[in-house]
């Protein structure tokens, strides 16, 4: 385990498939969330990102998808690269088809539209691949359950099945990085085992690399094999997720607070959900 | 019982070309957010296109209603760039004023070019009249129905059943979600006011096949106000509904009770139904069923 602070991690240049460099993030051109954040995914690593409300963890997701401009938020410094290629100035479209997917906090399931056609605009940037049948195939082996209700309109889905409905959209798209954020949130217990035993299914089967915003710190590190904890809009801890459960601060601050029920509850999430008429 | 009949069938060709008029009204506001106040100067200039590219052009008028589509997809995607796009992030009255500001111009656009007078459309559908139960009525009533039915029905088959129809839904749904989809959202929003001008050749051809080609078709227009707002602003099924309230008591009233209280009744029938219903007869307060 290092203190970011002093040591850089370094692995080989190949192996590293996301790296956020020193980023910092303004939203509204006054309120600076993150503060310099560097963090790294391996290439088939499963990478947990931690940290209390307000931390400024779905801000990091938000800006690797490219998602700052339609919340008026901007990255004023650092980059982000991804398999390679500079990825800081990319919009959504170009992230999508790099290879980056994402489940947004609150799910965002497309309310209005079937099962089917959530998953049908997942494919938005795929249509002309053709290979949309075999997707939702694959989706519907991992997710029995939505092939049931492939006719039902999402609104009418528990949260559960929503959030299914939103990791199968991801998986509409084929990622070579999935970003979850926060897919625990208000689901009970017995439905979180489910998404998580999910989660590492596809991890372990398809290869995906897997970078995991929570609040149940204790959960991600159980799946993960790497984790960074966040505060402020900074890293202040990473190390490897075994490392990090053991130790006694993370024990203290995350792992004894995720216990005390001091989540957030999807009624809070809600809004978050801005709908901008503009780009 | 021949008056109640030939009123019936006005109402509903009324309605139904309403319903159309309407459709673009609603997909421009369901997807983008704005209050189109110029869909009445779309029909208008398709309505022009389409007279201008049979008479002045003497093309069939197949070419010529496709011929007014393809001005409509320019014109669609010109307006949402040019005029629209430069708004992203202003109030949602600025936005209307600068709507109102289209139609005037696009007013004033069309009769700089074609003048004031009223024209015919040239006879693309039969003039004749049948006798129905004993009594006459113009075949083009049925004619507009029908087309107006089978323009909406393509629509509604456009939303359900193709990619970028879906993908309109989904903006429409949750524009930052369906930007997480890789979806282009700019796109979908040039397509929503090209598709809302592309149907408002249609409902405007159809409207001056009623009453002639000229301002009128505007003012005609202006009643697809009444009808989104009694259907919903942000419903498809609300608005072929609200069409057919607002065609058929226009033509009851007016044809039954006073000619003048049937040009009022749509706005009387309208304050009726935000009475009951503020956000329209189908309109979204939270989850609508499609
Ligand atoms: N669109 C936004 N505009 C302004 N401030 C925001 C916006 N989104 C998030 N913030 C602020 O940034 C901080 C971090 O938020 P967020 O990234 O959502 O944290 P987390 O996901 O860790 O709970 C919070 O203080 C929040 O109020
Ligand atoms: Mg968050």
């Amino acid at each position: 385990m290092t203190d970011v602070a002093g040591a850089a991690t370094s692995a080989p240049a190949t192996d590293v498939l996301l790296d956020v460099n020193n980023v910092e993030v303004i939203y509204d051109e006054v309120i600076l969330v993150l503060r310099g954040l560097s963090l790294q995914a391996r290439r088939g690593s499963l990478v947990a990102l931690l940290g209390a409300n307000g931390a400024g963890k779905s801000t990091t997701l938000k800006s690797i998808m490219g998602l700052l401009p339609s919340e008026d938020g901007e990255i004023s410094e650092g980059h982000i690269s991804f398999d390679g290629q500079e990825i800081t100035e990319f919009d959504p479209a170009q992230i999508v088809k790099s290879g980056i997917s994402l489940v947004m906090e609150g799910r965002r399931v497309f309310e209005h539209l079937t099962v089917h056609e959530n998953l049908v605009a997942a494919a938005y940037t795929r249509w002309r691949e053709g290979t949309a049948g075999d997707d939702m195939r694959l989706v519907y082996e991992y997710f029995p359950r939505l092939e049931e209700r492939s006719n039902q309109v999402a609104g009418y889905l528990s949260g559960g099945e929503q959030q299914m409905l939103a990791m199968g959209r991801a998986l509409m798209q084929q990622p070579k990085l999935l970003m979850l954020d926060e897919p625990s949130l208000g689901l009970a217990p017995l439905l979180v085992r489910e998404i998580f035993d999910i989660i590492v299914r596809l991890h372990r089967d398809l290869g995906t690399t897997i970078l995991l915003v929570e609040q149940n710190a204790h959960l991600a590190l159980e799946i993960a094999d790497h984790g960074y904890i966040m505060e402020n809009g900074r890293i202040v801890l990473e190390g490897p997720a075994r490392e990090l459960a053991e130790n006694p601060d993370v024990q203290e601050f995350y792992l004894g607070m995720s216990e005390s029920g001091e989540r957030k509850s999807y009624r809070d999430v809600k809004h978050y959900k801005r709908r901008k008429r503009w780009l | 019982m021949s008056t109640f009949i030939q009123l019936t069938v006005n109402g509903l060709a009324n309605g139904a070309i309403l319903a159309l008029a309407a459709l673009g009204f609603v997909l421009i506001f369901k997807a983008t957010g704005v209050v189109n106040f110029a869909q009445g100067e779309f029909l208008l200039i398709g309505a022009y296109i389409v007279w201008a590219g049979v008479v002045t052009l003497g093309l069939h008028w197949v070419v010529a209603v496709l011929l007014g589509v393809a001005v409509a997809v320019v014109m669609g995607i010109v307006i949402e760039r040019s005029v629209l796009r430069p708004m992203v992030g202003e109030s949602a009255i600025a936005v209307i004023m600068v709507t109102i500001g289209l139609s005037a111009v696009l007013r004033s656009l069309v009769q700089g070019i074609w003048g004031t007078t009223l024209r015919r459309m040239p006879e693309i559908v039969p003039e004749t009249s049948v006798s129905l139960l004993g009594a006459p009525f113009p075949v083009n009533r049925l004619w507009a129905i029908g087309i107006a039915l089978v323009a909406l029905g393509g629509f509604a088959l456009f939303f359900r059943k193709s990619h970028y129809g879906v993908a309109m839904r989904a903006v429409a749904d949750d524009q930052q979600a369906a930007m997480v989809m890789g979806i282009s959202v700019r796109r979908i929003f040039a397509m929503s006011w090209a598709l809302a001008a592309v149907s408002a050749v249609f409902g405007g051809t159809l409207v001056a096949i009623m009453i002639g080609v000229s301002i009128e078709v505007a003012t005609f227009g202006l009643l697809v106000f009444a009808v989104v707002i009694v259907g919903g602003l942000d419903s498809i099924p609300g608005a072929l509904l609200g069409g057919l309230i607002i065609g058929l008591t226009r033509q009851y009233v007016g044809g039954y009770i006073d000619p003048g209280l049937g040009e009022v009744i749509p706005y009387i029938v309208l304050v009726l139904v935000l009475l009951v219903k503020p956000y329209g007869l189908f309109g979204e307060v939270r989850i609508e069923r499609v």
